[in-house]
């Protein structure tokens, strides 16, 4: 094979996928595997983390969470709390929750308390989120508020599409999230970018049949979607989950750690459901457009970070030269690395 | 770092680093220090020597308790020097408004395992201390063996050309703990895989086996033990990934939490590294465990010492590290 072809996966797990198995170790000549931007927790801007570091150490607070946003670390700072596994050790009341329910039974229980719920992810974990949401209004859960993030994907793909210097020519769509939204949003980024998409899963034998299938649109030069994850994702998606979130949140434009604003990237809360918005219930002020970006492009005296580069795939984790020595899982620079489904953070795993 | 994260007693390199930091430079001998137990030579011949405290809850979960591990935990760290636990001390820290009929089957369950384990409580101390000021129990065993091996067995002796053998499946405790902490309704339920290691440890011993290194995978699993024989002994160490068994419900409930079950914590198993000659009689030992071979020890090739993961697919990756703290995952 003579073509040079240059495939992004656009998920995190399968980023983790392909470093864990070597799946780039097995690719014929002249594919190459860049890794996208679809961590949301690497995502969440710094801002967003700066205000739940500030909520955890409110005394009647609870702040929930998953288990990889304990460890995201806000803006740089001297000294003090970087991370919510820290403000915990600081005496804030930090929870592990593996369900956005747990954080409304948790409001239910304890109403003096004020329980704010860190709610990030793509349009896979934003349908429970809604879910909640409108349970919360239904019971009169007065005492429950959400610190949100929720992202979209395909925005996010456009986005590294249009940046300068993009190398991306045809992706491996994340499965997940295609079996929540089905397949038209994808169909009409194929159509306007003119570039192949394979749905794919996260097994390995999945990410190779997807990668093969890329290959040949590739070659054939008929840009087109492609469902390889039949076995889970309809062409409609989960319609229910789409209602529901289309109920409770609205697209708007909105930053991605690491990427800086995205047309379309985020989702807010409709004007209905803002009394759950902790930013407003705190008085905490816009996290909107005032992200600290970490390293990426600002102009810092520190050690270099080319985490904007590796998320839109110009650039490989291990090309940057911060990779390993100043920038760890331990004391992340950029993004990519703070969270253990980021592309960085996959390289030092595995690649080390 | 200014305060004590949970993560610096999670077993992984922030506990490493907290050991190295805090306490060794100050303790009496560094040596000692760095194994399980500490294998003492006495005029009347070598003694082991070993302390453990537990503090792990729920206080009960599935398969055992925290009576169970205490007993057990401790019995398997003097195993892993080649002792036969004799003598334990217990050590019971108790919650004001405890339930009675729960320490009653804490201390039940002591007593058969300590039966199990072949050795006796010999002496002890309970404190009770205001509601809030502990959780539940914590309980402190220190035990103590004699050492039945004909050296001491460390990581140093480890040499290039080695073999590495694994008494068991991996993951089942931890994952136990995981499930019971936050309320994951696995299913099929995973049940802790808490045993004494003597027997094993004996048989091998009996059998004229020479053990290197022999570890016990509790907190940071095999991979947390593996890492850190390679740094004791400065070589590679390669896996064959496919060589390892995991429990049924345990490899599917790894991959959608993304926790990685080399880091899972075990309370039955441990790795050891022997001559490549004995190998085959040692794996026909622990086989009807469960045991077998899974890699080998080789010179070291970088500047830091590395364990190497061979895949199904034939590709290659290295261990991950890890820090000390399982989060399960988003999505």
């Amino acid at each position: 094979m003579n073509e040079a072809w240059t495939v992004m996966e656009v998920c995190g797990g399968q980023t983790q996928a392909i470093l864990r198995w070597g799946l780039d170790q097995l690719l014929p000549d002249g594919m190459e595997l860049v890794h996208g931007p679809g961590c949301p927790v690497c995502v969440t801007p710094a801002a967003c983390i700066d205000q739940a570091l500030q909520l955890a150490l409110q005394e009647p607070v609870i702040l929930c969470s998953y288990g990889d946003m304990l460890r995201v670390p806000g803006s740089p700072r001297p000294q003090g709390c970087g991370d919510l596994l820290q403000a915990r050790a600081g005496g804030g009341d930090v929870r592990l929750i593996t369900s956005p329910w747990q954080a409304l039974e948790l409001a239910r229980q304890q109403p003096e308390r004020q329980v704010v719920l860190l709610a990030v992810g793509f349009e896979t974990t934003a349908p429970a989120t809604a879910l909640v949401v409108l349970q919360a209004c239904r019971l009169g859960v007065a005492n429950l508020t959400l610190l949100q993030a929720h992202v979209r994907v395909v925005p996010a793909m456009e986005a590294v599409l249009a940046a300068a210097g993009n190398r991306v020519q045809g992706f491996l769509a994340a499965g997940h999230v295609a079996a929540v939204m089905g397949s038209a949003e994808l169909e009409q980024l194929v159509r306007r970018w003119r570039i192949p998409v394979v749905i794919s899963g996260f097994e390995p034998q999945e990410l190779l049949a997807a990668l093969e299938l890329c290959q040949q649109l590739l070659s054939a030069g008929t840009p087109r979607l492609i469902n390889a994850y039949g076995r889970v994702v309809r062409p409609a998606g989960n319609g229910e989950a789409q209602v529901l979130m289309r109920r409770v949140f609205a697209p708007a434009d909105g930053p991605w750690r690491g990427l800086g604003a995205i047309r379309s990237g985020v989702l807010r809360l409709r004007p209905a459901y803002r009394h759950l918005d902790a930013v407003g219930r705190f008085g905490l002020g816009d996290s909107g457009n005032g992200e600290a970006q970490t390293g990426s492009g600002a102009p810092d005296p520190g050690p270099p970070c080319h985490a904007a580069a590796v998320l839109q795939g110009r650039c490989r984790p291990s090309d940057c030269p911060s990779f390993g020595s100043a920038c760890t899982p331990q004391n992340p620079l950029g993004a990519p690395m703070v969270s253990s489904e980021g592309a960085c953070a996959a390289y030092y795993r595995y690649r080390r | 770092m200014s305060r004590v994260l949970l993560g610096h007693g999670g077993g992984g390199s922030l506990m490493q680093e907290l050991i190295a930091g805090e306490f060794a430079a100050l303790y009496s001998d560094r040596a000692l220090l760095a194994d399980d137990a500490a294998r003492l030579e006495l005029p009347q011949g070598p003694l082991a020597f070993s302390s453990d405290g537990y503090v792990v809850q729920p206080l009960e979960f599935a398969g055992g308790d925290i009576g169970r591990l205490a007993v057990v935990g401790t019995a398997n760290d003097l195993a892993m020097v080649g002792a036969r636990p004799l003598h334990l001390s217990v050590s019971l820290i108790l919650e004001e408004g405890l339930p009675l009929a729960l320490l009653r089957r804490l201390v039940a369950s002591m007593a058969a395992a300590a039966r199990q384990c072949g050795l006796t409580i010999v002496t002890g101390d309970t404190k009770v201390v205001e509601r809030g000021k502990a959780d539940g129990v914590f309980i402190t065993t220190s035990g103590i063996g004699v050492c039945q091996s004909p050296g001491a067995i460390g990581p140093a002796a480890m040499a290039p050309g080695d073999q590495l053998l694994l008494s068991g499946d991996l993951g089942r405790h931890g994952l136990a703990i995981l499930a019971a902490r936050h309320g994951l309704e696995l299913d099929p339920p995973v049940a802790t895989d808490c045993a004494p290691l003597w027997p094993q440890v004996e048989a091998l011993l009996q059998a004229g086996i020479t053990l290197h290194a022999l570890r016990d995978l509790t907190r940071g699993g095999l991979g947390s033990a593996l890492l850190e024989l390679a740094a004791v002994s400065g070589c590679d160490l390669w896996l064959d990934e496919q060589a390892l068994s995991l429990a049924p419900g345990v490899e599917s409930c790894c991959r959608l939490l993304g926790l990685d079950p080399l880091h899972l914590a075990n309370e039955g198993r441990f790795v050891l590294a022997l001559p490549a000659d004995q190998a085959v009689a040692a794996a026909a030992i622990l086989a009807p465990g469960g045991g077998r071979w899974i890699g080998e020890v080789r010179a070291g090739t970088g500047a830091a010492v590395q364990v190497r993961l061979r895949t199904c697919l034939g590709s290659q990756r290295l261990l991950a590290p890890f820090s000390g703290e399982l989060l399960p995952r988003i999505c």
